[in-house]
């Protein structure tokens, strides 16, 4: 009997199975960043406990840093207490760290690949949901809390209990002008926010195939907004080639041991899935949210939905709720939403691609009057990158502004917020209710469709500026 | 971690679907480095309207939460764990879980109890119909009792085992130490380091 990619990988991490108990699992990378770990090391010096490998651990400083004047203290004195804890605690525990201001720095999603220390066949965690990224390269990755932070310091494992596998077939090709962000948002508003509970994803088929490693990283990053434990997709040339050179790469006799066993790292051909969706990639258009949970969402070109011809009582309640905290209404066309604040950014859209994608679009327009767009990209070597190839001037020439590494505007934690009732559309992952600032109005977006907003003034694809 | 074996109290009928981490705590309350103290933070955004829920004389003292389905989606936070704890809360009953925080909440000693949205409609009812209607979970028998009805949930072995003995995890896997190390001394050398010594 043949076994999926996840489940291969998974045997291979099974430090000790009993029956009746989970598994415990190997940690082959621990990431970690100031919000979900202070609590963690805290523990560890009660229990007069170590760090077991710190040589399997890196942290970044990435939630609540400011984009702007990162050269200087700190304002917000909360922020700066979890900062300098961290840094207390990685010099204290002999952790590497990347704090701000270094080269490294940057959000823990895009740094791990970055630096290539994310490669097929790992088993990854951090104290924050969207590790489901790294799945993007045959890793499971998965996000845990604070207590298990703290476990897997101590132990560099975890208990588990084995998830069932589901496959996400994306068949065909991704019509022009579509990207991996309106594929997973399109998938999300098919299965509900609960639909991938319980399971370890893997997405394939030919349109997952011909994704670029941003793009494969873009879908897993957002599984966990239907509910996945993690997304997995299978390593093939696309993914080695993306990894070797990388600083924390494998070279010489160790990459071609490493290379001959990430090609094994697929699902075998009779091998069973526990469950099985199949998409058809042609019929997928730009695709964004109306609501206030990933689920709620609808082709651009169509109009809000309006609450009472949803079905089940539970949707409808929610799209009620949800067009009243947006302040849309039942029926408007989606084209017609009037975009206060556009970011470009995060662990979903913040990579080179992202930005390269943006520029291109935005490249010789003005964003609109009355419109803000921000630009924060997800590390400072993205950051580096794209001033080496001019992008930076793209945007500010646009009048955009040009901001430092981290997550920012994504959920909030640092000074870039929303004001009550002001309404972005944001390339990130989460419009829960005052997820960027209190009362702020989120619509999820594709790059494409952000940097077409930014230009309109509404929300707007590419298409709407010729 | 403190036994749980049964718990009897008074609830709060939270009649909301997707209630997200976001919503259980905002980010802004994660800046804290203390383990404790998070109870202020609990639904911040809802309790600004005095008209919620748990803003109701009748509803303080509550120690069970009655929620919809899809309860602790989004965001890994454990804050959104000990903000319920802090605030008092012993039990949580949901259709639907999040993973994350049906994982986070058996470490911590919070118990999540799945049961049916018809039981959830029907604890709904008798709570609004009268606030001081006690509701028992008994981790041992594996049932929610209320007035009348008794509803059987699942829970796995492991994590009923953990929090009927009030067991610390790590200390439980450090008791494997050895396998830990033998499984160390297999891993290919391909594999990536952080740092070289």
């Amino acid at each position: 009997m043949g076994r999926t990619l996840a489940e291969k990988v998974w045997d291979e991490h099974v430090v000790r199975s009993t029956p009746g108990e989970p598994d415990l699992l190997y940690i082959d990378l621990h990431l970690i960043h100031e919000v979900t770990s202070p609590q963690a090391f805290d523990g560890l010096r009660l229990a007069g406990r170590q760090v077991r490998r710190p040589d399997l651990t890196l942290a970044t400083e990435d939630h609540n840093v400011p984009t702007l004047d990162w050269d200087q203290p700190i304002a917000d004195p909360v922020s700066k207490t979890q900062v300098d804890t961290l840094r207390k605690n990685a010099a204290e525990f002999g952790v590497r760290l990347h704090p701000l201001g270094d080269v490294e720095q940057g959000i823990v999603h895009v740094v791990g690949p970055q630096l290539g220390l994310t490669q097929p066949g790992m088993t990854i965690v951090c104290g924050d949901s969207h590790t489901s990224t790294h799945g993007a390269f045959g890793a499971i990755a998965f996000g845990i809390g604070t207590s298990e932070v703290e476990h897997v310091l101590a132990t560099q494992t975890l208990p588990q209990a084995k998830p069932k596998t589901m496959a996400v077939t994306v068949n065909g090709s991704l019509p022009e002008g579509v990207t991996a962000k309106d594929l997973i948002l399109y998938l999300i508003t098919q299965t509900g926010t609960g639909g991938g509970q319980g399971y370890i994803v893997e997405y394939r088929g030919e349109a997952i195939e011909a994704l670029s490693m941003e793009g494969r990283m873009t879908v897993c990053n957002m599984s966990i907004e239907w509910g996945a434990k993690a997304g997995m997709i299978a390593p093939d040339e696309t993914t080695f080639a993306y990894i070797e050179g990388k600083p924390e790469a494998p070279t010489g006799a160790d990459w071609d041991a490493a290379v001959a066993h990430w090609k094994t790292l697929v699902t075998d051909a009779d091998a069973t899935f526990d469950k099985e969706i199949v998409i058809d990639a042609a019929q997928i258009t730009p695709f964004v949210t109306w609501g206030t949970n990933p689920g709620q969402g609808a082709p651009l070109g169509a109009n809000v939905p309006t609450p009472s011809d949803f079905e089940d009582e539970q949707d409808r309640i929610a799209a009620e709720k949800a067009l009243e905290y947006m302040g849309l209404e039942a029926g408007q066309p989606l084209r017609s939403v009037k975009v206060d604040t556009v970011f470009v950014g995060s662990c979903t859209n913040g990579r080179i691609e992202d930005l390269r994608l943006a520029a291109e679009i935005i490249k010789g327009h003005k964003v609109a009057e009355g419109t803000r767009l921000l630009v924060v990209p997800g590390s400072v070597r993205v950051r580096l990158q794209a001033m080496e190839e001019g992008l930076d001037k793209v945007f500010v020439e646009a009048g955009a502004e040009w901001r430092g590494a981290g997550c920012s505007m994504c959920l909030g934690m640092n000074p870039d917020t929303l004001q009550p009732q002001e309404r972005s559309a944001s390339t990130s992952n989460r419009n829960f209710e005052g997820r960027q600032g209190k009362g702020g109005r989120t619509h999820l977006v594709s790059v494409p469709v952000a940097a077409a907003t930014a230009v309109k003034g509404t929300l707007a694809s590419p298409a709407d500026l010729v | 971690m403190e036994k749980f074996t049964s718990h009897t109290g008074t609830a709060l009928p939270l009649r909301r679907s997707n209630v997200d981490t976001d919503q259980i705590i905002p980010a802004v309350y994660l800046k804290r480095v203390t383990r404790t103290g998070f109870e202020d933070g609990l639904f911040a955004a809802w309790r600004n309207d005095p008209e919620f829920v748990a803003n109701k004389p009748e509803y303080q003292g509550v120690s069970i939460l009655v929620a919809g389905p899809d309860f602790g989606t989004g965001s890994s936070r454990e804050h959104a764990v000990w903000a319920l704890m802090d605030y008092g809360f012993k039990v949580v009953l949901s259709s639907r879980f999040a993973d994350i925080f049906r994982g986070n909440s058996g470490k911590a000693g919070l118990l999540s109890v799945p049961v049916e949205q018809d039981v959830i409609e029907q604890l709904w009812a008798a709570i609004e119909a009268d606030p001081t209607t006690q509701i028992t979970v008994d981790l041992e028998a594996r049932t929610v009792t209320c007035g009348d009805l008794v509803a059987p949930f699942q829970i796995d072995d492991y994590t009923r085992h953990r929090l009927l003995n009030g067991l610390d995890d790590i200390g439980i896997t450090l008791g494997n130490e050895a396998d830990i190390a033998a499984y160390e001394a297999t891993r290919p050398r391909f594999k990536p380091v952080t740092q070289r010594a």
